[in-house]
């Protein structure tokens, strides 16, 4: 490899990005954007559901149920309505995805048996809300039913005494707020990353072709080897405005807490740039044409890595063959690092397994993308 | 012109074949091009021109046959044959959101031409180009003749000691076409080895020898002079008539005539000798009762010598199918 032909070509390649200053732009707003887009619109936290209350019995203890569902900070009580007809409407409607149904013998009950129930029906189109909403109503009935316990045993005249034979004291690492955010930022830095670095580079041997440019340079003396790596030079540094682009934005607009070192976050964003930018130059050596290179790297990148790379579905929930699979997403690697960093802290040689990878990774779409490329026409 | 020597060729195609599929592109091609030499390559577009020349360049494999460029073997080796050629391609290839100089440098890095040299070799480049004042120039901007000039000067800038130029005329008006082939000479005097192909026919007289390629097959090699008084086999009447059908009709199987073919309003009539044809044509035509009004011998122009050929070739091409 001769340094003349990398500088010669890098420095081409620049002026060439600089004379493009649409695609520029494009390649510098597009992860600025889609960090801002799905840092927002991507968040699994129930909160505030919105919650349709029916109360057939209209007494002081009804009303205090509500009261809690009111307090509670999963709930926010929407709509109160007197006919089934109605509670009906608002689930219909999606005005409420909970309703919870006071019976007209509430309070009777209660003071008769010491048992009562309430119904709660919910909007189980979205399984996963409706499974969590479901555990926060019984939790807050739950809170309700101690509540009233303890006013009954007052009420008896006898010493309040707390029952209470065992507690589970649990404390919160890396993630004290269990804000999906924090979890959910530093997956998507490196989800975004993944797809615009694959994008950026997935044109560069493709538009060669098709302006004509190639013949010319595969009649040189040039190699393979020398082509890509003078290529992917001037892309690196533009992968990395980019990524320092999301990194900030999740750090200082989402602050998400960043609790690793700048030198490990560098080494490993590099190392993870060469696997996304190398993924493209290969496609854009297998496919000739811009349009179809560009195409099948957005095809190629987006699937994988939204669905197997663990930035939003856990890795280790997923049955064992997809589990499998999911080594081969490369996404998944820097998804670990990206949130070990963030949340951990993690050291380098905390990360070895993951950055092993992504060196494994690189190296191997370099070779094949050195080796792909061939100086014929035919 | 005085460094042409004979020794070793610098270009050596042997038996070379280029199928695409069932298609065969170069069939059997044999030539050889000595150092210094400019050998012209005509040929109607899809003749193969371009294959050859890119099969020399090393960017296209030979079926079969033999490509030997600069005494190397461009399918075993063709690294090394790239550093010691230039290649203009037939469409425009250099990068046309690079300025001139930027284009210059970018394949002075290519190449490596040594630092100290480059500067030098860059400025005889847009010399030679005549983009003195336009170095800045983006490229999309310069006209096609400029454009031309400066692919040149990219293809020399390691001073290659065999330049392949593909239509490197094509598109470029007559001026700017003169110009472009005084440079050429220039480049051969030096002792470069020059294969040039070119659709237009009269550019054969520039070079030292042509080929006529057509389908594939190199029908005719040989420097222009060579071309017009053999390659034909016979000497061309000219014949100008009322009714050309009949006369081409009685012509045909007549004693003495090797082909007859339409040009313009007249008839191309190849004999085998003219003083004879002179005299015995207008008598058989006579009994037919056919009076040509005017029948003389004609000097062949190369582009009368390469018409007939095609057609000679295509109608023993026909023939053999």
């Amino acid at each position: 490899m001769k340094l003349r032909r990398l500088k010669a070509i890098a420095v081409k390649e620049v002026l060439q990005i600089w004379r493009d200053p649409r695609s520029l732009m494009i390649a510098l707003l597009l992860p600025f954007t889609q960090m801002f887009l799905l840092g927002y619109g991507v968040n699994l936290d129930l909160k505030h559901l919105p919650v349709c209350t029916f109360d057939r019995e209209g007494s002081q203890l009804s009303q205090d149920l509500f009261k809690h569902f009111q307090a509670s900070q999963y709930f926010t009580i929407a709509r109160n309505v007197q006919s089934y007809s109605q509670v009906v409407a608002a689930i219909d409607n999606a005005d409420c995805s909970i309703a919870i149904v006071v019976p007209p013998d509430f309070s009777e009950r209660l003071n008769d048996s010491g048992t009562a129930s309430v119904q709660a029906i919910i909007d189980a189109t979205d399984d996963n809300t409706a499974n969590i909403a479901f555990g926060y109503a019984a939790a807050v009935v739950n809170g309700f039913s101690n509540d009233v316990q303890v006013s009954w045993i007052d009420r008896q005249g006898r010493p309040l005494q707390q029952v209470q034979p065992m507690v589970v004291q649990s404390r919160v690492w890396f993630n004290e707020d269990l804000e999906s955010r924090n979890f959910i930022i530093p997956g998507l830095v490196a989800a975004i990353m993944a797809l615009v670095g694959a994008q950026l580079t997935s044109l560069t041997i493709s538009r060669e072709w098709e302006r004509g440019t190639m013949e010319l340079l595969i009649s040189t003396p040039v190699r393979p080897s020398e082509l890509m790596i003078g290529k992917l030079i001037p892309y690196l540094v533009l992968g990395w405005l980019d990524a320092a682009f999301c990194l900030a934005i999740a750090a200082l607009w989402f602050g998400v807490p960043y609790r690793g070192t700048l030198f490990a976050l560098f080494v490993t964003t590099s190392l993870f740039l060469f696997v996304v930018l190398s993924i493209g130059y290969l496609l854009s050596v297998l496919i000739r044409s811009q349009v179809g290179a560009s195409q099948i790297a957005l095809l190629a990148t987006m699937l994988p890595t939204m669905l197997l790379s663990g930035y939003i579905f856990p890795i280790d929930q997923m049955p064992p063959v997809i589990r499998d699979i999911t080594y081969l997403i490369y996404a998944r690697y820097y998804v670990t690092i990206v949130k070990d960093l963030f949340l951990k802290g993690s050291s380098i040689v905390e990360l070895a397994t993951p950055i092993l990878f992504l060196i494994v990774y690189a190296t191997a779409v370099m070779v094949l993308a050195a080796h792909a490329f061939r100086k014929r026409l035919d | 012109m005085n460094a042409r020597e004979p020794g070793e060729p610098q270009i050596i195609a042997e038996e070379l074949i280029k199928r695409f599929g069932t298609f065969v592109a170069v069939d059997h091609v044999n030539f050889r091009i000595g150092r210094g030499e400019i050998m012209g390559f005509l040929g109607p577009n899809g003749a193969g021109k371009s294959t050859i020349i890119r099969i020399l360049c090393g960017l296209l494999r030979p079926s079969a046959g033999r490509a030997l460029v600069a005494g190397i073997d461009v399918a075993a080796d063709p690294e090394r044959v790239r550093e010691r050629i230039g290649y203009m391609s037939q469409k425009f290839s250099l990068y046309r959101d690079l300025n001139v100089e930027e284009n210059l440098r970018f394949f002075g890095g290519i190449y490596r031409v040594p630092h100290n040299e480059l500067a030098d070799r860059m400025r005889f480049a847009i010399d030679m180009a005549g983009l003195r004042g336009r170095e800045k120039a983006l490229v999309s901007t310069l006209a096609g003749g400029w454009q031309q000039r400066l692919a040149l000067g990219c293809a020399v800038l390691h001073r290659p000691p065999i330049l392949f130029l593909d239509e490197p005329t094509s598109g470029v008006e007559p001026a700017s076409r003169r110009r472009f082939w005084d440079l050429i000479h220039t480049l051969a005097a030096d002792g470069v080895s020059v294969l040039v192909s070119t659709h237009y026919m009269d550019e054969a007289e520039y070079c030292h020898r042509a080929a006529l390629i057509n389908q594939g097959r190199l029908i005719a090699v040989g420097s222009p002079e060579e071309l017009k008084h053999t390659a034909l086999g016979g000497e061309l009447l000219l014949l100008e008539g009322d009714s050309l059908g009949p006369t081409l009709a009685a012509l045909t199987d007549a004693p003495g005539v090797l082909d007859c073919s339409v040009f313009g309003n007249a008839l191309h009539v190849l004999v085998r000798d003219a003083a004879r044809s002179l005299t015995e044509l207008p008598a058989l035509l006579e009994q037919k009762g056919l009076r040509p009004t005017r029948v003389e011998p004609i000097r062949a122009s190369l582009e009368d010598v390469f018409v007939q050929l095609i057609a000679i070739d295509m109608a023993q091409r026909r023939q053999a199918a």
